[in-house]
């Protein structure tokens, strides 16, 4: 190899600088570019990663290491503007003026949070004890107690599933799978955090796929003593003092059912990110109905995009777990790697 | 002159559709309700009746309304309807005249040209004569554009027509052949007795020069005869149907019979008035997703052949736009909710669990309603603001409240749809408030139209909130926020509210001017009436009217609904709001400024 083929990659969360890693190790000329002022993506925000509890940071620290190892460009707080395309390569101009030729591109873009304002019957942004789980994730690692916005110990907590998750009314039918754990890992903590407090989780269906996942939810319940009521929230409501009112349907009992709590946090989905949709744009790429980046083939090629040379690495074909996105993004590497080769 | 034999097919003809529309006419007004039959008994000597006939000659023979939709096709129209009534009223006057006296056999004045061989003399001959060309030629003209028009309907402002069925297909050709036919007929006899004028001389001096005229008389007048006698047969099985029956509503509505909530004479009568023009289907938004078959000018023909189907009944946003354009003015709205409670089994709750307690008294009683308790901050700020200014009023449904009623009507459910309107009237009567203010337009039109709240304004917010302003009781601020305004359906076509929230907006932002708005606005397609329609569906009908506010570059998006603020949230990134939210947001932040500025803490002074 005289001299080493480039890859551009777009996006700088856990897939893109997984797979910008790999690349560079395997010897190729990799540029990393960042629309935030610094690359780790989301998971800068959360605390502590399921199953394992493990701090999210140990994760991030990690992957900074192998960032730092293999030394490779990146840019950050830029966009990518424009795209041309030339007889397999392709020119890659940002928002900073930057012209970056490429051999392979990876994009890894990755989602965006449903924007609970959408789901306005819920009440986020309306009443002040209503807050997101990213929410509750970034006061969780700032190591401050959870409190109501009076900054009261909350005594009842709400937890709501699949906000904007297979909600047609949302208008996104897909599951964001990852929820359903994180509910239950932040219910646990929750728990030992107050525990006094009574804990409730309202679902429609508990997607427990990964292997401890179950064990979770059963230690959820016999030790920390969450209730799990099937039923889907139709309005929360706020009373004088703050409290917020919650009305849904017990489906497994039948019966309609009012509950006074002080704290609701909604599960909130993941969605396609704007980004994703922009890059798919720029390059060209199909999308499936959801919005997700289409792969080449489901089964076989899951790193390739709908076009020669663009790869994919990430949540931005589909909701992942970080250890899900970590295995993609190495996948990717690989296949990039296979393709340079023979090109 | 013996009656000719030729003349038979046109008086059957007339006799047999007289007879028929007399006889459905006996039945219509047989399936009234006494009290419509008694109101029309008092009103026919009255002035309802000069209006009537003031009406039928605007609208059902000068078709005042489709020209202002669109000139040429409603000359078209005119020169149809209009022409044929002068050419029969002056036909009946020539023949008059020419006789000396007004009993001489009918035959004798739609054939004149044939009963009187004789060309015509005298000032009173000629100008008859020259009179009966002319309206011949003015309904050629119209006969000529319906041509033209059935293989290019763009050109008439409309961008489909309606798909005929046998019985249209036999009547339109009859009466497409009619009026050509008369030109031939009268032509032929105008080349063999020099008796035309200046349309028909001339068309029979060509036709004598390559035709044997007198071989061809007796057909000619034969062809025009049965094209005459066909359409009058053909007419109860078409659209045509229209043309009587279009007068019988207008007398009847303007002896003040209006639509029910079941099925009736008058629900007929509207029915059979519908000449399947075709103008609804533009106005119809169902087509942004793709769904043509469930306009109002197809469910009306289902109907009337009982044929109906569940899926055209149900596959309607009832958002009023096709009643609007409507040139006949039928109640298409509520003629489809009529048919939905006829066509549904009553899933007739009990609701025993409906009890009421004493209701506390109040001036004012606010229902948010069901959509508003899905938009909380709609509600919020009404709290707030009914706060703000003092009111003493008592939140209805805060806590426990059932539905308003409305969409268990507009779903067919009226006997269920009672029963919660008894249960929340009792409450409202109960507490003694002269105002009931709302912030749904669903339940707005419920609350106003069958409720029966005496001495109880009812009042959607945007109204009230005026009033409060008016009354000072609320503070304005204009702010440069350039917004556009959704007209609700329900507010809007649905109960001719337009200025007041115009009134209000006004006070607070920069309204921009769209170009479908007020009757003309669209459905958000959220709309609660259609429950057949998929989401899919409703977000394209939604995505259209958002790609109309975009082209304004608004600020912010305004409404006067929940649904419709729910509806159009899910599908922009512009900020969508009720007006009580803007109110709001302006009132409250004009407290903060009055407010002395709080002394700022030192960091250690902080009570920990």
């Amino acid at each position: 190899m005289s001299k080493p083929k480039k890859v551009i990659t777009i996006g700088g969360g856990v897939a893109g600088t997984e797979v910008s890693s790999l690349l560079a190790e395997l010897g190729y000329d990799v540029t990393l570019i960042e629309k935030n002022s610094q690359t780790g993506g989301k998971l800068n925000g959360w605390s502590h990663l399921f199953p394992t509890g493990r701090p999210a940071a140990q994760v991030a620290e990690f992957l900074q290491h192998k960032v730092q190892r293999n030394s490779f460009k990146t840019i950050c707080q830029t966009d990518v503007s424009q795209v041309v395309f030339g007889n397999g390569s392709f020119l890659v101009k940002t928002s900073g003026d930057e012209r970056l030729p490429a051999d392979a591109v990876v994009i890894s873009t990755g989602f965006d949070i449903f924007d609970a304002t959408r789901k306005e019957e819920y009440g986020y942004s309306v009443y002040e004890n209503v807050i997101t789980s990213v929410d509750l994730e970034n006061r969780l690692k700032a190591g401050a107690p959870i409190t109501t916005a009076a900054g009261n110990k909350p005594c009842r907590i709400a937890f709501i599933h699949c906000v904007g998750s297979r909600d047609e009314k949302c208008g996104n039918h897909h599951c964001s799978k990852v929820c359903c754990v994180t509910g239950v890992k932040q219910a646990t903590e929750l728990a030992k955090q107050l525990p006094q407090a009574e804990i409730f989780c309202f679902y429609m269906d508990l997607r427990m796929f990964g292997l401890p996942y179950e064990s979770m939810y059963r230690e959820a319940q016999e030790k920390y003593n969450i209730q799990f009521i099937r039923g889907r929230l139709s309005e929360a409501a706020e009373n004088a003092d703050g409290t917020l009112q919650i009305k849904a349907e017990d489906t497994l009992s039948g019966r309609p059912l009012k509950m006074q709590v002080d704290l609701v946090v909604l599960l909130v989905g993941m969605v396609p990110g704007k980004n994703t949709a922009h890059m798919a744009d720029l390059f060209e790429l199909q999308r499936e109905p959801n919005g997700f980046l289409q792969t080449e083939d489901p089964h076989l090629f899951k790193n390739r995009s709908s076009r020669k040379g663009v790869f994919l690495a990430g949540t931005c074909t589909g909701p992942m777990t970080v250890d899900e996105t970590l295995d993609h993004a190495r996948s990717a590497a690989l296949d990039i790697h296979h393709y340079l080769q023979n090109k | 002159m013996e009656t000719p034999l030729f003349t038979y097919p046109f008086s059957i003809g007339l006799m047999f559709i007289v007879s028929f529309l007399l006889v459905v006419t006996c039945i219509w007004l047989a399936a009234l309700s006494k009290s419509d039959r008694k109101l029309i008994l008092k009103k026919i000597p009255g002035p309802a009746s000069l209006k009537a006939i003031g009406e039928t000659f605007m609208e059902a023979l000068l078709h005042r309304k489709i020209f202002r939709k669109n000139p040429v096709l409603g000359y078209m129209h005119t020169s149809l309807a209009f022409g044929w009534f002068l050419l029969i009223v002056v036909g009946h006057l020539e023949a008059a005249v020419h006789y000396h006296t007004f009993s001489f056999p009918l035959w004798k004045s739609i054939f004149f040209r044939y009963a009187e061989p004789a060309p015509a003399t005298g000032f009173a001959g000629h100008f008859f004569a020259t009179s009966m060309d002319f309206l011949l030629l003015l309904i050629l003209s119209g006969v000529g554009l319906a041509y033209y028009k059935r293989f290019n309907s763009r050109a008439f402002g409309m961008k489909k027509t309606t798909q005929l069925k046998v019985g249209d297909r036999i009547a339109l050709t009859a009466l497409w052949l009619i009026f050509p036919l008369r030109l031939i007929a009268e032509g032929v006899s105008a080349g063999l007795h020099r008796n035309g004028s200046f349309l028909t001389q001339p068309t029979g001096n060509l036709l004598a020069a390559i035709l044997p005229l007198p071989l061809l008389e007796k057909p000619v007048w034969w062809a025009y005869s049965c094209a005459l006698g066909v359409f009058f047969v053909a007419m109860p099985v078409s659209r045509y149907m229209h043309i009587p029956v279009e007068v019988l509503l207008i007398f009847l509505r303007r002896y003040g019979v209006r639509s029910q909530k079941h099925v009736n004479g008058y629900t007929r009568v509207q029915v059979f008035s519908c000449s399947r023009c075709g103008i609804c289907l533009d106005s119809c938004q169902m087509n942004h997703a793709n769904i043509r078959n469930t306009q109002s000018v197809y469910v009306l023909k289902q109907i009337r052949g009982r044929r109906l189907s569940d899926e055209q009944l149900f596959n309607c946003l009832l958002c009023g736009r096709c009643q609007k354009d409507c040139p006949v003015g039928i109640d298409l709205n509520d003629i489809r909710i009529t048919q939905r409670i006829e066509s549904t089994a009553e899933y007739n709750s009990t609701y025993d669990y409906l009890k009421n307690g004493p209701s506390p008294q109040a001036d004012v009683v606010y229902f948010a309603g069901c959509m508003t308790h899905l938009t909380p901050s709609i509600k919020k700020s009404m709290q707030k603001l009914l706060n703000y200014a003092q009111v003493n009023y008592w939140f209805m449904d805060e806590h426990k409240a059932p539905c308003c009623g409305r969409p268990l009507i507009q779903a067919g459910q009226l006997e269920a749809a009672q029963k919660l309107i008894a249960n929340n009237r009792d409450k409202i009567m109960q507490s003694g408030a002269r105002t009931l203010v709302v912030s749904c337009p669903i339940c707005y039109k419920v609350f106003s139209e069958d409720y029966k709240l005496p001495n109880v304004r009812v009042m959607h917010h945007a109204e009230y909130l005026l009033e409060l302003v008016n009354q000072g009781l609320l503070p304005v601020h204009n702010s440069p926020k350039r917004v556009v305004y959704h007209d609700p359906c329900e507010l809007g076509r649905g109960s001719g509210i337009y200025d007041q929230p115009r009134q209000l907006l006004g006070q607070y932002v920069e309204l921009i001017t769209m170009k479908h708005e007020k009757e003309d606005a669209f459905c958000c397609g959220g709309s609660l009436s259609n429950i057949k329609i998929s989401m899919q569906e409703r977000d394209r009908i939604r995505d259209h009217v958002l790609e109309e506010f975009q082209q304004y570059r608004p600020d912010q998006v305004v409404t006067a609904c929940p649904l419709c603020k729910k509806t159009f949230t899910k599908g922009t990134e512009v900020e969508v709001r009720d007006l009580a939210e803007i109110v709001w947001e302006s009132v409250s932040q004009q407290i903060i400024a009055a407010q002395p500025p709080v002394k700022q803490l030192e960091p250690e002074e902080v009570p920990s």
